[in-house]
This record gives structure tokens, sequence and C-alpha cells, in this order.
């Protein structure tokens, strides 16, 4: 494990009560979320890195500075931790006004300076003129904005919040994204993201970071974790449909290219020399690499990885329409969306046949499991 | 109207209360947060002077604050006087049998204060005695002081327990609730009934400061 630079370092472990294998690095001025089902174990790394929980084994470290080193012995209380925490329920002090709960957490500040920086940072998030208003007589998504505020009154080294956006609606909840988005602009610490929303996540976030029964299973950006799981666990995780086996048949790599065997179609996929012909293996292919044929003439691609199936369901779901095609050979179906008028132009409906194309660049193998 | 008495009982109760107000907060706050073997075993121990009847308990006090216990011995070396019918003596039970009206409102208040909001305050930088005096006091205090209240009436009322460690001696132990049993035996009503009226009147006024406080400090508190 490689020295931190100025961004926050994780690393935990521990056997029980929670089963902890945690590893994440966030530079400073990133957004990294931990993603995860319920029970992953990511509000519990969250909560080791404020300090609210101590891990029996593990290290953490911002910008120089350590907070927890068990083998040193070290675990410093949070309120040592330059830390920001914006809570699931925010968790505001109930017989406190706004400002004053801002102000709670300028104890570092000479105290002739905290009301101006807690109006600036009130001003920050839009709450201006809602000093005096105790926590009751806000509502959600302003209450969120002071634990924001709040959060950053204390001048962290890194920013941690726990599902923030769940106690909203989801109009306040679009809103409060964007401000969070321009707002981490001008923030230059790291940010760690706990939700369990992966759109959310994408959405907000530079990196992800699945977790699953206390292991980080994959970190990297959003895309490269929709589109090229590390794993299918990965892939399940993340709601990864098209997920089958195929065999590795053998490279052509003067044609920058390997063959894969599913069910009985060749398919060419890019050159992965790292794995031996032979081999039996996962592999997936994201919606937006399925690419449907035209019933009536020929189009564009279609001589790439053509695979012909039963049309099994056609699903409206409001502007798309979700087609799921029963493969011969292969019991788990391909699933994939198209907007509603090309359903309707096709003619598309249970029990015709149709033929796609699986862009070779979007297939993507897993390491076999084991 | 015996006023010797009336005062004595004033007296008794605020020493109770100031002695209580400390011992319930380090108690309440202990068995609100603390989960630990045998802590039923403590809860139900300290609500035994709600269901015991005061005479059952002022045996016993009698019996462990008498010359012949350890406690007894103890305090008669260190204060050349006994405990027992003694205004110390009756400080000391009062204390032991208001401890569950202390200590059950300030547990059940400490109990409501979500786990989130001290664990902010440790995040926003606060230190242990900080987060006790900002926020847990403060959103406590509804309890806190009915606890006081219950524990300051239930003082002024308390008959059995002081006859039984106290005894009857003027100046020193006779609390205004044996001065009216006095009158009575002695048929003087009318100084047991304006007694009476009295008492019934301080109970009236501080049962009714704190439910208008409590009210109000819930009120500030709503959704909180």
């Amino acid at each position: 494990m490689g020295e931190p630079g100025p961004g926050l370092s994780v690393r935990l472990r521990q056997l029980g009560p929670i089963p902890l294998d945690v590893a994440l690095d966030c530079p400073a001025g990133q957004v990294l979320a931990l993603v995860g089902p319920s029970g992953s174990g990511k509000s519990t790394t969250l909560r080791s890195v404020a300090g609210l929980y101590r891990p029996q084994e593990g290290r953490i470290a911002v910008g120089g500075e350590v907070w927890l080193d068990s083998r040193a012995g070290l675990c410093l209380a949070p309120r040592r931790r330059a830390i920001g925490m914006v809570f699931q329920n925010y968790a505001l002090f109930p017989h406190m006004t706004a400002l004053a709960n801002i102000m709670a957490a300028m104890e570092h500040r000479p105290a002739a300076e905290r009301a101006q920086r807690a109006r600036e940072l009130l001003a920050a998030v839009h709450l201006e003129g809602l000093e005096q208003r105790r926590p009751w007589q806000l509502s959600g998504g302003q209450q969120q904005r002071v634990a924001v505020a709040r959060a950053l009154a204390r001048d962290p080294k890194v920013l941690l919040l726990d599902e923030p956006f769940s106690a909203v609606d989801r109009a306040t909840r679009e809103r409060l994204y964007v401000e969070l988005a321009e707002l981490r602009r001008s923030l230059g610490m790291p940010i760690l993201l706990v939700t369990h929303d992966l759109d959310e996540a994408s959405v907000l976030a530079d990196y992800l970071c699945i977790l699953h029964r206390g292991r980080t299973l994959q970190c990297a950006s959003p895309l490269e974790v929709k589109t090229r799981p590390a794993s299918p666990e990965v892939a399940r995780l993340t709601d990864m449909r098209n997920l089958f086996e195929g065999r590795l048949l053998g490279h052509e790599p003067e044609r920058g290219r390997s063959i894969l065997d599913w069910c009985g179609h060749r398919l060419e996929i890019p050159l992965r020399t790292d794995i031996a012909p032979d081999t039996r293996l996962p592999w997936c292919v994201p919606v937006s690499h399925i690419l449907l044929h035209r019933r009536d003439r020929p189009s564009r691609g279609e001589k790439e990885n053509p695979v012909t199936g039963l049309l099994s369901d056609v699903l409206v779901l409001g502007e798309a329409v979700r087609l799921t095609v029963s493969v011969p050979g292969e019991s788990l179906p391909l699933v994939f969306s198209v907007p509603l008028h090309v359903a309707q132009r096709n003619g598309l409906a249970p029990g015709v046949d149709v033929t796609v194309s699986l862009l070779s660049e979007g297939i993507h193998l897993m390491p076999p499991s084991s | 109207m015996d006023w010797v008495a009336l005062r004595l009982s004033l007296e008794l109760a605020a020493w109770t209360v100031a002695i209580l107000l400390p011992i319930g907060i380090f108690l309440g706050r202990f068995l609100a947060w603390r989960q630990f073997r045998g802590k039923g075993v403590v809860e139900a121990l300290l609500a035994l002077p709600l269901v015991l009847p005061p005479t059952v308990i002022g045996y016993y006090l009698l019996v462990g604050f008498g010359q012949q216990s350890a406690l007894g011995q103890f305090y008669q070396s260190l204060f050349g006087h006994g405990l027992v019918f003694t205004f110390q003596g009756l400080v000391l039970a009062s204390v032991l049998v208001n401890l569950p009206f202390a200590v059950q409102p300030m547990q059940r208040a400490f109990e409501a204060i979500p786990p989130e909001v001290r664990e902010a305050a440790a995040c926003c930088g606060m230190a242990p005695w900080r987060v006790l005096t900002r926020i847990e006091l403060p959103l406590a205090w509804p309890g806190i002081l009915t606890a006081m209240v219950l524990s300051f009436a239930h003082t002024l009322g308390e008959f059995g327990v002081v006859l039984m460690v106290g005894g009857s001696i003027p100046g020193e132990t006779k609390t205004v609730a044996i001065a009216i049993y006095d009158r009575v035996q002695a048929f003087d009503d009318e100084a047991a009934g304006r007694m009476s009226a009295l008492l019934l009147l301080i109970s009236l006024v501080t049962i009714g400061i704190s439910y208008v406080l409590g009210n109000r400090a819930a009120a500030r508190r709503r959704h909180g």
C-alpha cells in the first residue's frame, strides 16, 4: 500500500462482528461513492473514517495526517479528526436555530468570527434569511442544506455524506444533486458519499466503490464499473442484465481480436491474450452495446456478432420498450431497450424472431469465478 | 401552624433534590446508553422504593444506619454522633427513597435523545463535557425538571420513612407531614387543616410549574 497523497486513504480489516476488507483511495476534490446493498459495510466504513466506529485493524490517513493506525495503537476520537459529516436524517440539534447549529461546529475558530462565517455558509447553501429558524420549521431539503453547511463549518479535511438524499422527495433530490455538484467545485477536500442508489452515485461521483459483505469489490469510474465490472458479483450488484458464460476459443492477434464461443455463436471480442484458450469464463455486454437489426432491410453493423433469437417479452416503459430475447442454447435471456417508435415500426411482438448485433468492443470478459 | 416543621421539610426537600440532581443525571445517562449484564437487576433495585411500604424501607434504613451497622459506626467515628434520629440521617434516607423518582424520568429523557444527534455533536468537534452541557442537558431538560419536582414534592409528603428513621424531634427531624399527624392526634383539627392546605398549595404550585415548563419545552422541541 502506497503512502497517501493529499487525498484520503482507507484500509480496514476485521473478521467480525461486521466483517470488513476495505481498500479505497479518494483524491482531494473528488467524490467517491460507496455503493452496496444494506449490510454491505458502507456505513461502517464511513463511520470508521469519522471515528464513530473502531475497526480491529486498519489505517486511515488524510492529507498527511494519520487518524487510525491499529498497528501503532492510534485511533483518534471524532473531535480530533477534521471531518464534516452529514447524517442520513441530518441529526440537527433540535433546540438550536439554523445559525446556532452551524456555529456549534466552529469551536476551533475565534468566537468573534463564528457568526459571520456561519452566515456565509448559510448563503453558500442558499438559505439566507432562515438563520433564526429551528430545524422543525425547515423543510427536508432545507434541513439537508443546514446539515451540509454545518459539516463544512468545521473546515473539514474530508466530507462524509451518509445517504444524504434518502429522506427527501424526488424533485428536491434532483435539485440537491445540482447544488452539491456546484458546491463541490469550490471544495478542495475528498468527499465520501454513501448510497445504495447506483444512479445517484453515477450522477454525483467521480469514482464508485462497490461494497459487498464488507469487501470492496471494485473501485473505478462509474462508466468503467457499469460497462466493465470486475466480477460477476459486481455485475449483479450493479444490475447488469446480460451476464452469461462462454468459452474462449482462441486469439487472432493479427486481426486484434479473440474469439468467444457462446452456445454455438462465434463472438468476436477485443484481443485478450491474458486468457488462455479453452477457458470457461463469465462475460457480459451492456444494453448500450446491443443493436437491433431492422426486420425489413439490412442495416449497418449487422455483420458484427449477429445473434438470432425469439422475442419472448415486450414491455412498454414510458418512451422505451424493454425487449427480452431467448437465444437457443442459453437459459438466460438477452435483455435490452429500444425507443417505443422503433418497436412499433418493426412490428415487435412476442413470438417473432429478431436478430441483434452484440457490438464487439462492449463484450467484457471477467475472471473465472473461484 | 408549625413553622419550624415546615422550614425543616423545605430544607430536607431542597437538600434531597440538590444531592439527587448530579446522581440522577449520572445514573440516568448511564442507564439510558449503556448495555451491560445485570442492567435489569440494577433497574429493578432502583425501582424498589416505588413498591415497598415506607415502613419496610424505614425499618431497613433504621437497621442499616444504626450503631450496630458498619455505616453507622463509620459515620459515628467521622462526626461523633450517629445517623439515626438526625437531620443528616433523614437526608440520606430521603435520597435513597427518592432515587426512582429522580433517575427514571432522567433516564427516559436521555433515552429520547437520538444517538446520531450525540454523534453529530462529536463530529462537530465538541469535547464530551461540551456535548453534555450544550446538547444533552438542554434536550433532557424537561425530564430533569420533572425528576426534580417529583423528588421535591415526594420528600415534602414522605411520612413513614421519616418517622422510622428520624423519629419526631422538633427542629431536627419533625417534618410538616409528621406535624400534621401530631396535630390530628391532639385533636387540633384547625392546625392540621391549615398545614394540610399549605402542603397542598405548595405541591400544586410545584407540579404546575413543572407542567408549564415541560409543555413549553416540548413545544420548542416539536419534530425535533
